[in-house]
């Protein structure tokens, strides 16, 4: 058998009124498994224990017996994939429902990419490797832009029709989600749909919605199908909706081309996370992968306001899962995992209102033992380094990281991180005096409004903290990292009309600043430098803020060999330059109107009818406030300053305390025998 | 301190699990079983843990061995149901026995492979096994950890048999599939299937249109019949004496 052939468009794809004949679905079963055909070419590829599934938590369920099926994929490769919270959750979600089945499917490395072409094996599931061609849905969760090039690999490899618009009723419905689908209108050709917000109800009520469809006999094919999904109001399905553009190339408007469809798209909230403790059984890999712990969500969400910032801005308002939860999820995710790291995640954990009684009590029920708690937070004060403490009580204290954001007091103001370089230099001596011996310190770089002596300041800071460490601690083994990221405007912040710096002119102030970091040769010694260069983002930027133009370059980087675009050693600003330049012309725009340009605030941008609860208005104004260097404060502690979000998706803040504590285990002692065994 | 040998077998698609991966998938299994490993001492302490010869990525195995440091005396039969419980099926747990003393790493001398080598025929091989048989030596060439080396791949091999009536392979399709078995010797630089292999090329140009399947059948003592002991079996009456 060979990679499924693409059926040819059916001449009657729709005739727009949405009541064509229902038609027997043709959709075939995949092949039982493609391991077979799969298995000999896996001594030919590097690290083939990817591709092999079996790993603990995972889930293979009878075909046959699942009225609805999901293959869920996150594009970039296994190491990077498995560990993604939202896949696992999601995997989770669907498998527990008894006549659903969810499998998993990865980016494939181009040396096995080329083997299966060569040999006709379709982009396969690593649970029970079958064609992902197969499912009913197929789900893509981009944390990232970059991995748009891989979803092309996975649905041309799966033998799936690369545009939407060819698809049949034999292929599966390409959802997109994760934070990139807040704008998908770049992917909006290949797509055939997209969520906004949270994934554990919606996947049950798309699945809610396909199992009804297919019971009924698949009424109207696949068009019906995308009709009903669209009409609930949260699943945007772009072949629904019609963009004009104006002549000078900006968009006219978005509307829906179809009765029944809304105006615009709502992203979904899930309250109360105590309601929802996954992962309860995360997938432990045999590969090695980014991160080898078990991972639980303290809260989502976050008002610190930061103006950069699109996760913190689109997963408003902030829900906090209760002590006790947290807890409970860490003792059996443990049980279970056999991990010895446990990573309390959030985008502020130490906001948590109860996190220091969550840092001390789990400290105690794990002291002695070999299991190592972690808190990648990026708040800087001493509140910080005292919970930092209590997780590091019997460990080692290695590093610390610390993320002012901007070099000066001016740009930190522009982007609503609120520090002070008095208080930077007093929390890291602290943590110096504490016993760290290496901090590092995360900086944007390209920031709007941003001067090179915005950037030259981070060079005063880390010399500063140096010299202040060195003066506390009597040491000179002492070290900090400056490391450097660049900056990139997302849809649905603040930002989303600040116009992007040239890669040209951040590589030049990362020189200066390296330079200025090294003028004094005593203190650049105990200095480390990590930075980016400006090109990867630029790109991410025509990415992050394109419409539906767009596609047609991802489609020709991707046909040009473009693949694995958030790796350095695959990433090709040549090949994205060259293809924007070939197709942009045709549509009167270029890579510099995506990115270095800065929109006014009548302009319709490509997201517009998404939305993700915050106010356009209120996000202008805070546009504004960042160039007057106005600060912004936390709802969670000041009144509401009317962001939109509660209000237009009728949610509100959920935090503690509860005024709980965490008891000490009892200690389990004895072999764990399976049940039932031979003793 | 208890020290503890156990067999364990890499199966089927777990066979592409590298040592590696393996070690950490062990020390999550220790873990998850509730075993009273050991620790060693000092600023990163690691879990009592030392591997015999492992098979290479790939390669499947009926006879891997490690040994561990127990910090409490646990009953061998419980601690191989609780690891093979831990491990994903795949990784099995077969045998565990209380060391009486010795090396585990001096009782690995030999190794019995098997070689499925699928569309390839029968009689060809025999011919290439004939021409590796009779060479005095047979230079071969890998890549190490020290770069390319280039080795003889004939002296260590001490057995070397094309199964006379082919058993189908293991899930393999109908396709003609020649099998060979081999018993090689633990020198330095080892001498693996692969460079068997390499050598079966040098002497008779012979090419696998498919990945061949390699398999590890056992690997211990080599008795004076060309046969292995399993290396676990010095202990076992040891370990009868001191449980009862």
């Amino acid at each position: 058998m060979s990679v499924p052939s693409t059926t040819p468009r059916p001449a009657a794809a729709n005739s727009g009124d949405g009541s064509s004949p229902a038609r027997p679905t043709p959709r075939r079963d995949p092949e039982p498994s493609v391991w077979p055909r799969l298995e000999p070419l896996l001594p030919q590829v590097t690290k083939p224990i990817q591709y092999v599934g079996g790993e603990l938590g995972a889930v293979v369920k009878d075909w046959d017996a699942a009225a609805v099926r999901w293959a869920l994929m996150y594009p970039d490769a296994y190491e990077v994939g498995l560990p993604n919270q939202g896949v696992q959750i999601l995997y989770e979600v669907l498998n527990e429902l008894p006549d659903v089945l969810a499998e998993r499917t990865y980016a494939v490395w181009p040396d096995l990419e080329k083997l299966m072409r060569a040999h006709g094996v379709p982009q396969f599931t690593v649970d029970a490797h079958r064609s992902v061609r197969g499912f009913d849905v197929f789900g893509v969760s981009f944390s990232t832009e970059l991995g748009y090039t891989n979803l092309l690999t996975a649905i041309d490899l799966a033998g799936i029709p690369l545009l939407a618009a060819d698809r049949t009723d034999a292929d599966p419905v390409i959802v997109a989600g994760g934070h990139a689908a807040f704008n998908p209108e770049p992917i909006a050709d290949f797509v055939d749909a997209a969520v906004l917000g949270d994934g554990e109800e919606a996947v049950l009520e798309i699945t809610g919605i396909v199992r009804e469809w297919k019971a009924e006999g698949s009424p109207g094919g696949r068009d019906e199908l995308l009709l009903r999904l669209a009409r609930t109001e949260s699943v945007y399905v772009p072949r629904f909706y019609d963009v004009d553009y104006l002549p000078d190339g900006r968009i006219q408007r978005v509307v829906p081309n179809r009765a029944d469809v809304p105006f615009r798209v709502h992203k979904r909230t899930t309250m109360d996370l105590d309601a929802w403790p996954y992962p309860k059984k995360p997938l432990v890999p045999l590969a090695e992968t980014v991160h080898e712990r078990y991972a639980v969500e303290i809260f989502r969400g976050c008002t610190r306001g930061c103006r950069f910032c699109q996760a913190g801005m689109i997963t408003r308002p902030v829900r906090e899962r209760s002590i006790t939860t947290v807890g409970q999820m860490v003792r059996e995710g443990l049980e279970f995992s056999g991990f010895h790291e446990v990573g309390l995640l959030s985008l502020s954990s130490a906001d948590h209102s109860e996190i220091g009684d969550m840092c001390s009590g789990l400290a105690q029920q794990y002291e002695g033992t070999n299991v190592s708690l972690s808190l990648p937070s990026t708040r800087v004060d001493a509140f910080n380094i005292d919970l930092a403490q209590e997780l590091s009580r019997n460990g080692r204290r290695t590093g610390l990281t610390f993320a002012p954001e901007g070099g000066s007091e001016r740009i930190r103001k522009v982007i609503n991180k609120m520090v002070s370089k008095e208080d930077l230099i007093r929390t890291v001596v602290t943590a110096y005096t504490n016993g760290w011996r290496q901090v590092k310190l995360y900086f944007m770089c390209g920031l709007p409004t941003e001067t090179d002596d915005d950037v030259l300041e981070i060079a005063d800071m880390a010399h500063e903290v140096i010299r202040a460490g060195r003066a506390a601690t009597g040491s000179k083994d002492i070290r900090c990292t400056v490391s450097i990221g660049g900056f990139v405007p997302k849809p649905h912040t603040p930002f989303q009309w600040a116009p992007m710096e040239r890669p040209e002119v951040i590589d030049g102030r990362l020189r200066m600043l390296k330079q200025a970091i090294n003028a004094d040769r005593s203190l650049g010694r105990a200095i480390g430098f990590r930075y980016h260069d400006g090109e990867p983002s630029l790109i991410e930027g025509l990415l992050s803020r394109g419409d539906r133009r767009v596609g047609a370059v991802i489609r020709r980087v991707w046909e040009d060999g473009g693949r694995f675009d958030g790796w350095s050693e695959h990433f090709s600003y040549q090949r994205w330059v060259q293809a924007a330049t070939e197709v942009l012309p045709a549509f009167g725009v270029d890579l510099d109107w995506y990115t270095t340009r800065q929109r006014d605030e009548l302009e319709v941008l490509p997201w517009d009818h998404l939305d993700s609860g915050l106010d356009k208005d209120w996000l202008w104004q805070d546009w504004q406030d960042a160039l007057g260097e106005y600060e912004q404060d936390d709802c969670r502690w000041t009144p509401c300053f009317d962001c939109g979000v509660c209000p237009s998706m009728d949610t509100e803040i959920q935090i503690g305390p509860t005024g709980r504590k965490l008891l000490p285990l009892t200690p389990v002692t004895g072999l764990k025998l399976p049940t039932g065994a031979q003793q | 301190m208890q020290r503890v040998r156990i067999r364990y077998a890499k199966r089927g698609p777990l066979r592409f699990t590298s040592h590696r991966d393996f070690a950490r998938a062990f020390e999550r299994a220790l873990r998850r079983a509730g075993v009273p490993i050991a620790f060693s001492q000092g600023f990163t302490p690691h879990p009592k843990i030392s591997y015999a010869s492992a098979a290479p990525t790939g390669v499947a195995s009926e006879a891997e061995y490690l040994e561990i440091g127990l910090r409490e005396q646990v009953d061998p039969a419980q601690l191989r149901a609780a690891l093979d419980a831990a491990l994903s099926p795949g990784l099995d747990v077969l045998d565990a026995v209380v060391a009486s003393g010795g090396s585990l790493a001096d009782r690995i001398e030999a190794s019995h492979w098997r070689i499925e080598l699928p569309e390839v025929d029968p009689a060809v091989l025999r011919r290439a096994v004939a021409a590796f048989t009779a060479a005095e030596e047979v230079l071969v060439e890998r890549m190490t950890k020290q770069g390319r080396r280039t080795f003889d791949a004939r002296s260590a091999v001490i057995r070397i048999d094309v199964l006379a009536s082919p058993e189908t392979p293991s899930g393999a399709p109908a396709v003609p599939c020649a099998i060979l078995e081999l018993v090689v010797r633990q020198v330095t630089p080892s001498v693996r299937p692969d460079d068997v292999l390499s050598g079966l090329r040098v002497v008779a140009d012979l090419e696998p249109p498919v990945s061949p399947r390699v398999i590890r059948l056992a690997q211990g003592t080599l008795t004076a019949q060309d046969a292995i002991a399993d290396p676990l079996d010095a202990d076992r009456d040891g370990a009868t004496i001191g449980e009862r």
